[in-house]
C-alpha cells in the first residue's frame, strides 16, 4: 500500500514533528475481528491515531485545531473531529473569520456533506447579521456551480430567517428561473419567499402577481411540473379560492386546447373537480374532443372522463389514475 | 415485457409553440434528462429487439455476483474508502441487509464477528458511533440496530443496551420535539426518524420521545405534497420516505396531507421507469426505495387519502390509521395500553387495500437492466459506478415493487408480479424500518418478551 499520495509528498509525520513528541497515538480499537476494515494509508491511519490521542485527553489547544484541519482535510465527513474542533474554537476563542476561509476551501470540493454545512451554520450564527452578505455570497457561489445543491439552499434559507438579507432574493429566485425555468429548487425558493420574506406581505399578498407569473412560465412549457405544483401552492389552504379563481380553470383549458402536452392540465382540473368546480360547457368540449374512442359508458361524467384520458396518455401513472377513478369523491360521481 | 411499451417519448423536449422555425434554447435540466433519457432508450431498444428468451436472461438478477461483491466489501475495503471511516455502521448495514434480501444465510462466525464489531462502536452512554471511538450519532445508530436485528441471532439482538439507548434518544431530543443527529448536531427529518425507527423496533418507543416530533414533520410538508429536510426546503424522496415513516410509527400520518403526498410521489416515477429523488431532478436507483417505500406505506393508508379527499370532511379533526383502516384503532396503538412501539408490529398486517399505485414492472425493468452492475453491485443510473449504498436500496426497492401485489402473507407472490425469472424474487421488507420481514417478527417477539 503506497503510504502517501502525490500531493502530500512533503507531508512530515506526527511521528517526527518535534512538537507532537509528547503524545502517545491511540491505534483504533477495531476488536480481534474487524468487519468492513479500510485499508487506511498511513498518513491516514498516523493523524487518526494523533486525534484519538487529543480528543480522548479532550485537550483543546493551538495544536489540536491544526491537527483538526489535518484529519478534516483527509476525511471531512468524520463528525467527530468537527464537533471536537468547535469545542477548541471555543476555547481558544479564535476569529471566526478565520474559520469561514478555511471552510470555504474545503466546502467546493466537498458541497454535499452534511458536516461542512452544519459547521458553517455554526460560524455564521457566531459572527451574527454581519455574516449574510457573505453566506448568501457562497451558497450563490456553488449553486452557480449546482443549481440544486440542496445543501446550499437549506444554508440559504437558514441565512435568511436568522440573519436576514431578503432584499434582492425575489430577484435572485427569478434569475435562476430565467435561466433554467425547470429548476424546481429555484421555484422552491420562491415560495419560501414570497410566504416568508418580511419585506413581501407574505402569501395573500403576493397572489395575483405570483398566479400571473406562473400561468406565463405554465403557457410557455406545459410539460414543466413545476410552475403546476407552484400554482396550486399559491391557494394552499384556501380550496375554494382555488375552485373560483378563474385563472387557474382558464391555464388548463388554453392547455388543453394546444392539444398538446396536456397531461399536468388534466390533473390540475381533476382536482378542481374534486373540490367542487363546476366545468364550463366549453372546456366539457375540449375535454370531449380530447378523447380518442367512443365514450366508454363507465364515464359517466366529467371527472372520471378526466381520468380515463389520464390512464391513456399517462401510462406509467396507470394504477394511480385507475385508483382516483375509483375514488372520486362522491359529490362528482 | 409489459413495461417495455411503456417507454415513451420524453415529456421534456421543447413546446413547438415557443418559437416559429428555430427551436428554443435548452435549458441545463433539459439537456441532462435527455441525455439519461437517451442511454436508458438505448438499453430498451435492445431489450426490445431481442427474443423473450434472451428478454428474460437481460432481466435476470446476478445473485451470484451480488454476494461475491457484498462480501468481499465485508473483509476488505480498500483505502478509498477512508471517506466513509464514519459510517462504518452504515457499510454493515447496506451489504447485510442486501445479503439477506437475497436470502443468503450468513455464516455463524461471520455474524458473531459483526455483532462483536459493532459493540466496538457503541457508546458507553448509549447509542453507537460511526466508527470505534467515535461519537454516538443517530444515523449510525439506525444503522446499527438495523444490522444486528438482521443478523438476528440472540447474541446479536440480546447486545444492544436499550436503557443506555432509551437515554441518548431523550438527549437527542430538541425543545422543539425534533431530534438532532448528534451532540450539537443537525436536526432534520432523518434525525427525527432514525431515532423513532430504533425506539419502536426496539420496543422502548414512548409518548415522551414522541411528543412533538409530529408538529416538526408536519411543518417539513411543502406545497409541492413531499416532504423536505427541513421546513422550507425542497420535497425530496429521502425526506418523505423518513417523514411518512416517523408520522405511522407515532400514529400521527393522519395529520399530513396524504392526497397532495401521494400525488407528488406518484409523478416521481419518470419515463425511465425508475424514481426521481425531486421535481424535475434526474432519475435514480436508490430511490426506488425512498420512493417506492413511500408507495408501499401509502398503499396501506388509502382509506385516509380517500376520507382526506372528500371535500367535506373535516381535516383538522384528529383520526388515527386504526379507526379509518379496516382495522380497530385499538388493535394498532395496543389494547388499552396507548404502546406506540407496537404500530410497526400491526401495520405489516393490513393488506394494501389496492393494487400498487406505481408501474412496478417498470421499476423493476429500470432497476434490472439499469442500476445492476453485471460484476455485482448496483448503480445509480447507467454511466456511474456501483457502490454499496445504491445496492442496498436498489435491492429494497425491487424487493418492495415484486411484493407490491402482494395480498396474502400465507402465499408468494404472483409470477406476473415479478420480472425476469421467478428466481429474481427476493425476501419481503418491513416498509418502514427496511429490514427483511422474517428477521423483523424475530426481534418483535424477542423484545416484547426481554
Ligand atoms: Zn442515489
Amino acid at each position: 500500500m503506497s503510504s502517501s499520495s502525490s500531493d502530500d509528498d512533503d507531508r512530515i509525520p506526527f511521528s517526527r514533528r518535534p512538537e507532537w513528541s509528547d503524545v502517545r497515538p491511540v491505534p483504533q480499537d477495531d476488536g480481534p475481528h474487524p468487519i468492513v476494515p479500510i485499508a487506511y494509508r498511513d498518513d491516514f491511519r498516523e493523524t487518526m491515531d494523533y486525534f484519538r490521542a487529543v480528543y480522548i485527553a479532550d485537550e483543546r489547544s493551538r495544536r489540536a485545531l491544526d491537527l483538526t484541519t489535518e484529519a478534516i482535510g483527509m476525511n471531512p465527513g468524520n463528525y467527530t473531529v468537527w464537533h471536537f474542533r468547535r469545542l477548541v474554537l471555543e476555547a481558544l476563542n479564535v476569529d471566526l473569520h478565520e474559520e469561514r476561509d478555511f471552510i470555504n476551501q474545503i466546502a467546493i470540493r466537498n458541497s454535499k456533506n452534511y458536516q461542512i454545512w452544519h459547521h458553517r451554520r455554526w460560524v455564521a450564527e457566531n459572527l451574527g447579521p454581519e455574516a449574510a452578505d457573505k453566506e448568501l455570497e457562497f451558497t450563490k457561489s456553488i449553486l452557480a456551480l449546482d443549481a440544486k445543491n440542496y445543501h446550499a439552499w437549506s444554508h440559504r434559507q437558514w441565512i435568511l430567517l436568522s440573519l436576514g438579507g431578503w432584499e434582492k432574493e425575489l430577484d435572485y429566485c427569478c434569475k435562476l428561473l430565467e435561466d433554467d425555468i425547470f429548476n424546481n429548487s429555484a421555484w422552491n425558493q420562491r415560495y419560501f419567499v414570497i410566504t416568508k420574506s418580511p419585506v413581501l406581505g407574505g402569501l395573500q399578498a403576493m397572489r395575483d402577481s405570483e398566479v400571473s407569473y406562473t400561468v406565463e412560465a405554465i403557457l410557455a412549457n406545459p410539460q414543466n411540473e413545476s410552475p403546476w405544483r407552484y400554482l396550486r401552492g399559491l391557494y394552499k389552504g384556501d380550496t375554494d379560492l382555488l375552485v373560483s379563481d378563474n385563472q387557474v380553470s382558464d391555464v388548463c383549458l388554453k392547455v388543453l386546447k394546444t392539444n398538446l402536452n396536456y397531461t399536468f392540465a388534466l390533473s390540475l382540473l381533476l382536482d378542481l373537480l374534486s373540490y367542487g368546480f363546476q366545468p364550463s360547457d366549453e372546456l366539457k368540449t375540449v375535454i370531449e374532443a380530447l378523447r380518442k374512442t367512443e365514450p366508454d359508458s363507465s364515464d359517466a361524467n366529467l371527472a372520471t372522463t378526466i381520468c380515463s384520458l389520464l390512464e391513456t396518455v399517462d401510462p406509467m401513472r396507470s394504477n394511480y389514475w385507475a385508483w382516483r377513478k375509483n375514488n372520486l369523491p362522491f359529490q362528482v360521481c | 415485457m409489459e413495461s417495455s411499451s411503456s417507454f415513451s417519448r420524453s415529456s421534456f423536449s421543447a413546446s413547438p409553440n415557443t418559437g416559429l422555425d428555430q427551436q428554443p434554447k435548452l435549458t441545463v435540466t433539459q439537456l441532462v434528462q435527455l441525455e439519461v433519457e437517451e442511454k436508458v432508450a438505448q438499453i430498451y431498444r435492445v431489450l426490445n429487439g431481442v427474443s423473450p428468451h434472451a428478454q428474460s436472461l437481460m432481466s435476470e438478477l446476478w445473485r451470484d455476483k451480488h454476494v461475491e461483491f457484498l462480501t468481499r466489501g465485508l473483509e476488505q475495503l480498500g483505502p478509498s474508502y477512508h471517506v466513509l471511516d464514519a459510517n462504518r455502521p452504515w457499510l454493515c448495514y447496506w451489504i447485510l441487509h442486501s445479503i439477506a434480501l437475497l436470502g443468503e444465510p450468513l455464516d455463524p462466525e461471520l455474524e458473531n464477528n459483526v455483532a462483536d464489531f459493532l459493540s466496538h462502536c457503541e457508546d458507553k452512554d448509549g447509542g453507537y458511533g460511526g466508527g470505534p471511538g467515535q461519537l454516538p450519532h443517530l444515523a449510525t445508530t439506525y444503522a446499527a440496530v438495523n444490522t444486528l436485528i438482521t443478523l438476528g441471532s440472540e447474541n446479536a439482538l440480546s447486545s444492544i443496551n436499550r436503557d443506555n439507548l432509551y437515554k441518548f434518544l431523550l438527549r437527542m431530543k430538541d425543545s422543539s420535539g425534533a431530534f438532532r443527529m448528534h451532540d450539537a448536531g443537525e436536526i432534520d427529518v432523518r434525525a427525527s426518524y432514525t431515532a423513532i425507527s430504533v425506539a419502536s423496533i426496539l420496543n422502548i418507543l414512548d409518548h415522551e420521545l414522541a411528543k412533538d416530533v409530529g408538529n416538526y414533520i408536519l411543518r417539513c410538508q411543502t406545497y409541492e405534497g413531499g416532504i423536505a429536510g427541513e421546513p422550507g426546503s425542497e420535497a425530496h424522496g429521502g425526506y418523505t420516505f423518513c417523514g411518512l415513516a416517523t408520522m405511522i410509527l407515532i400514529n400521527e400520518a393522519d395529520r399530513l396531507d396524504l392526497s397532495s403526498l401521494l400525488d407528488w410521489v406518484a409523478f416521481r416515477q419518470g419515463v425511465e421507469g425508475g424514481f426521481q429523488g425531486r421535481t424535475n431532478k434526474l432519475v435514480d436507483g436508490c430511490y426506488s426505495f425512498w420512493q417506492g417505500g413511500v408507495l408501499a406505506l401509502m398503499q396501506r393508508l388509502l382509506l385516509i387519502v380517500d376520507k382526506q379527499l372528500m371535500p367535506s370532511s373535516d381535516n383538522g379533526e384528529s383520526s388515527s390509521i386504526g379507526s379509518t383502516c379496516s382495522i380497530k384503532s385499538s388493535d394498532l396503538v395496543g389494547q388499552g395500553s396507548g404502546k406506540l412501539s407496537d404500530i410497526g408490529f400491526h401495520f405489516v398486517k393490513i393488506y394494501a387495500e389496492s393494487v400498487p399505485l406505481f408501474h412496478s414492472i417498470a421499476l423493476q425493468q429500470y432497476i434490472l437492466l439499469c442500476s445492476q452492475v453485471l460484476e455485482g453491485g448496483f448503480k445509480d443510473k447507467p454511466g456511474k459506478y456501483r457502490d454499496f449504498y445504491h445496492s442496498c436500496y436498489c435491492l429494497s426497492g425491487l424487493s418492495v415493487s415484486q411484493y407490491s401485489w402482494w395480498k396474502d402473507a400465507g402465499a408468494s407472490p404472483l409470477p406476473t408480479a415479478v420480472l425476469g425469472p421467478y428466481c429474481n424474487l427476493l425476501e419481503p421488507i418491513h416498509p418502514l424500518y427496511n429490514v427483511v420481514l422474517d428477521r423483523y417478527h424475530k426481534s418483535f417477539d424477542f423484545f416484547s418478551t426481554s
